[in-house]
């Protein structure tokens, strides 16, 4: 029942590091960590200097990778209590950023979108922002009906949280929202709500 | 070009505006409205110089929204193949010629949230269509803009009277002034894009500090024009046409397959679309690849060759066309 083989699907390239970037941000979401973690053995103190990093536990709380991550000494580190907080201050890194800046974003599907989400609201063209999917594939789906967006959407059809139209979750994904698209399953058969339930978004 | 893509036009006014530097009006003789365009886009204006067809791209610089004319300026190059030196000393008000439909390979990024115009010389002319649109939608813009002397530079005076001195930075080169590239490009805010229009060597110069100031390329848009390079003359083997035509000192490929009246691909004649792409097929001698289109991979290869501005120095040149 999911929809693929749709270009807009976001293609998660890795965090390889700009060396010519002057300074670099670093939004990580629990296994997110990792993403960084696996290339500072080739990275020296000169690019932590350049370097702030926000990290929100989430799911992989309690793992140590918090503690890891502090011992690279970036020249800041902040971990926050959950996703929204992380955002906030990463609106706050954003402001004060210039065009040597480059934002690298690692953590769940639904992680990325939202920070996707607060780039584009700084003019970053999406192009610019490196991006690597570790952790929960649960998605952030925006409903076409009614326009709200609910976080971590791991089944489809699922029960739009604003309106509860049943939406099918497609791979149609838009970069301005940082949001994949659902649809009203059912419009023609609106008795049938009680469908289950088929793709899992794990 | 097919020949039914062309505009008829009239020469309705033309005047100098600075040291070698005309300003060419053009509207269509039947009065109608000439095709809308957007800021950043060029039109090839197609003279006839004695008998001889000269085909040069110009940047309109006109009102984008105002149908009724276009605007372009020439410089007389200093090496002119006789496009420029022709609409310098020959042509005049009340001529026809025929230009083509305006094509954008230099559009403004409309996401941007900022827009830095970096102009050299001539380069300016884009710029000015790009600025009345950036004033309209009330998008911050700055241009800075390098010029030999007063007396060289086009429109500076009035481009400063229109946008204010805070956005219009003139720079003068025979007054000791330097665009100071790399200080500008240090400290824009994130959303910003950049454009270069002018010489090679204020392009290499910008695109080298936005790369060392850690600019993402996304963000960094330059449009070169080249004017086809003169060499020695050669024979080119058309395969698919089954002659051979004759390239000329002062002449493109292009021009010589045009002149025999094969009607080949092209759309920016400056080496800079892609659209002229030619394979070729035997080559015995060497490639003068003189485009920016080609990757240096493919200029290496020896497989492909932009007719528009490239050359053959060699015994033989067989192409696909």
């Amino acid at each position: 029942m999911l929809v693929e083989g749709i270009t807009s699907r976001p293609v998660h390239g890795g965090i390889q590091v700009d060396l010519f970037a002057r300074r670099h941000f670093f939004a990580l979401e629990g296994e997110g960590a990792l993403a960084l973690l696996a290339q500072a053995p080739a990275l020296d103190e000169a690019f932590f200097d350049r370097c702030e990093v926000l990290y929100a536990a989430a799911d992989a709380a309690g793992r140590g990778y918090d503690e890891a991550l502090a011992r690279l000494k970036p020249d800041l580190f902040r971990q926050t209590p959950t996703v929204e907080t992380l955002l906030f201050r990463l609106r706050g890194c954003l402001s004060r950023a210039t065009m040597g800046t480059r934002l690298y974003v690692a953590g769940g599907e639904g992680f990325i979108g939202r920070c996707m989400n607060v780039a584009a609201g700084f003019g970053m063209d999406a192009g610019t922002v490196l991006t690597e999917h570790r952790g929960s594939a649960a998605r952030r789906v925006q409903c076409v009906h009614c326009k709200g967006i609910t976080e971590d959407v791991s089944e489809s059809p699922f029960a739009c949280s604003h309106c509860g139209l049943n939406l099918l979750v497609r791979d149609h994904y838009s970069k301005r929202l940082g949001a994949f698209q659902g649809v009203c399953i059912d419009a023609e058969e609106p008795v049938s709500a009680s469908r289950t339930p088929e793709e899992v978004f794990q | 070009m097919s020949a039914t893509s062309t505009i008829p036009v009239r020469v309705s006014e033309i005047e100098p505006v600075a040291e070698s530097i005309k300003r060419v009006r053009l509207e269509r003789p039947d009065g109608r409205p000439l095709p809308p365009f957007s800021p950043g886009a060029h039109v090839v204006v197609s003279m006839n110089d004695g008998g001889r067809i000269r085909r040069n791209p110009y940047s309109l610089m006109s009102e984008p929204d105002d149908r009724g004319y276009y605007a372009i300026s020439v410089l007389r190059a200093e090496k002119s193949r006789g496009g420029s030196a022709f609409i310098h000393d020959v042509l005049k008000a009340g001529d026809e010629l025929t230009i083509s439909h305006p094509v954008n390979l230099f559009p403004a990024d409309k996401r941007g949230r900022k827009h830095i115009l970096i102009a050299g010389g001539i380069g300016i002319t884009p710029f000015i269509a790009m600025m009345a649109g950036f004033a309209r939608d009330n998008v911050p813009f700055e241009l800075h803009y390098a010029m030999r002397s007063r007396a060289h530079g086009a429109y500076w005076r009035d481009l400063v009277a229109s946008y204010g001195a805070h956005r219009i930075k003139p720079y003068f080169s025979a007054e000791y002034q330097v665009l100071p590239v790399a200080t500008l490009l240090e400290n824009q805010p994130l959303g910003t894009h950049v454009y270069v229009c002018g010489p090679d060597r204020l392009t290499d110069c910008v695109l080298d500090a936005a790369r060392n100031t850690g600019w993402p390329a996304a963000n960094v848009h330059t449009e070169r024009f080249l004017a086809p390079a003169g060499g020695k003359p050669f024979d080119v083997e058309l395969i698919r046409s089954g002659i051979t035509v004759h390239v000329g000192e002062h002449e493109s490929i292009l021009e010589a397959v045009e002149a025999a009246g094969i009607d080949a691909p092209c759309l920016c004649r400056g080496g800079a679309c892609g659209q002229c792409e030619t394979s070729v097929i035997a080559c015995d001698g060497q490639l003068l690849h003189h485009d920016v289109y080609l990757s240096d991979d493919e200029k290496a290869g020896g497989r492909k060759i932009m007719i528009c501005v490239s050359r053959f120095e060699g015994t033989r040149l067989s192409l696909d066309l």
